[in-house]
């Protein structure tokens, strides 16, 4: 393989990978927050439905 | 079954990007001007080709909300914009690198980069649009709306490198007409790396739409709390 401009070809793949990966997190980080969420609401709820 | 798909799916991507990075490296022709820095072609094209075919499926998923008042049309067409807009700002990344080794620059406001970074930025415009509206048949609708004139930014972003002279280079593939400018086999690996990048943005989707629907549910059950 040409070796010429090999440094910014990895910065290049380094970057599609780097947007990938931290997209990825944000929705692993998004989804333990919905749960969190879900699980407080519906013991509101529960706790609401038990006091009438 | 979700679950399923979305685990073949990305078994599919991470197979097939393994195969394809092999071919790149190894088993594909060295361009004779750039160097190295060509096979930046290869992620470069398949990210705009990904991040149009979301917008594609925002803007029908949008209008069919329109239409039916469907909640999983608004999930969709949601998830396929988010998605959209990760490719590309990985087009745009990718382009800017290749543009500091071919151009000498990172950056030129010619007609083509112009119009892609203000789709980039209309469709952040539509994502921060939803977090501004509380209650969640408005934010549908007016979304919606805001989607279906999006899409206008989208064909000229495709168009502009037909209709103005831009530093950015003009079609060189031939489902664009241009016959015989790319080696053919250079043309065959956009295409075969497009399929793991279309795959692992449908998963991407496909989490995102479930995450929107845990939302929905959550503002559901807020709002019977808030009747009790």
């Amino acid at each position: 393989m040409d070796a010429r401009n090999f440094t910014y070809m990895f910065y290049g793949f380094a970057a599609v990978w780097v947007i990938v990966v931290v997209y990825v997190i944000s929705l692993v980080m998004r989804e333990g927050k919905l749960r969190r969420e879900l699980d407080g609401v519906r013991r509101m709820l529960e706790d609401k439905e038990a006091k009438r | 079954m979700r679950t399923k798909v979305i685990y073949a799916l990305s078994i599919f991507a991470a197979l097939m990007l393994v195969r394809n990075l092999y071919v790149i490296f190894l088993g594909l022709p060295d361009e004779k001007d750039q160097g190295a820095i060509y096979r930046i072609i290869f992620f470069h094209v398949p990210s705009w080709f990904t991040s149009f075919a979301m917008f594609i499926v925002s803007g029908v998923a949008s209008g069919l909300y329109l239409w039916k008042g469907r909640q999983r049309n608004d999930e969709l067409a949601v998830a396929a914009t988010e998605v959209g807009t990760v490719f590309v700002a990985i087009g745009l990344a990718t382009g800017m690198i290749w543009a500091r080794i071919i151009w000498g620059i990172w950056w030129t406001w010619d007609a083509r980069l112009t119009w892609a970074l203000i789709t980039w930025l209309i469709y952040a415009g539509y994502l921060m649009l939803r977090r501004g509206i509380d209650d969640p048949t408005a934010r549908a609708r007016l979304s919606a709306v805001f989607n279906m004139f999006a899409f206008t930014s989208v064909m000229i972003t495709y168009k502009a490198i037909e209709w103005w002279r831009t530093q950015h280079p003009a079609p060189v593939l031939t489902i664009r007409g241009a016959d015989g400018l790319m080696d053919p086999l250079m043309e065959r690996m956009l295409y075969l790396n497009w399929l793991p990048m279309l795959a692992l943005a449908v998963v991407l989707v496909m989490i995102r739409m479930r995450q929107e629907g845990e939302q929905r549910e959550i503002e559901s059950l807020r709002r019977m709390a808030h009747a009790l």
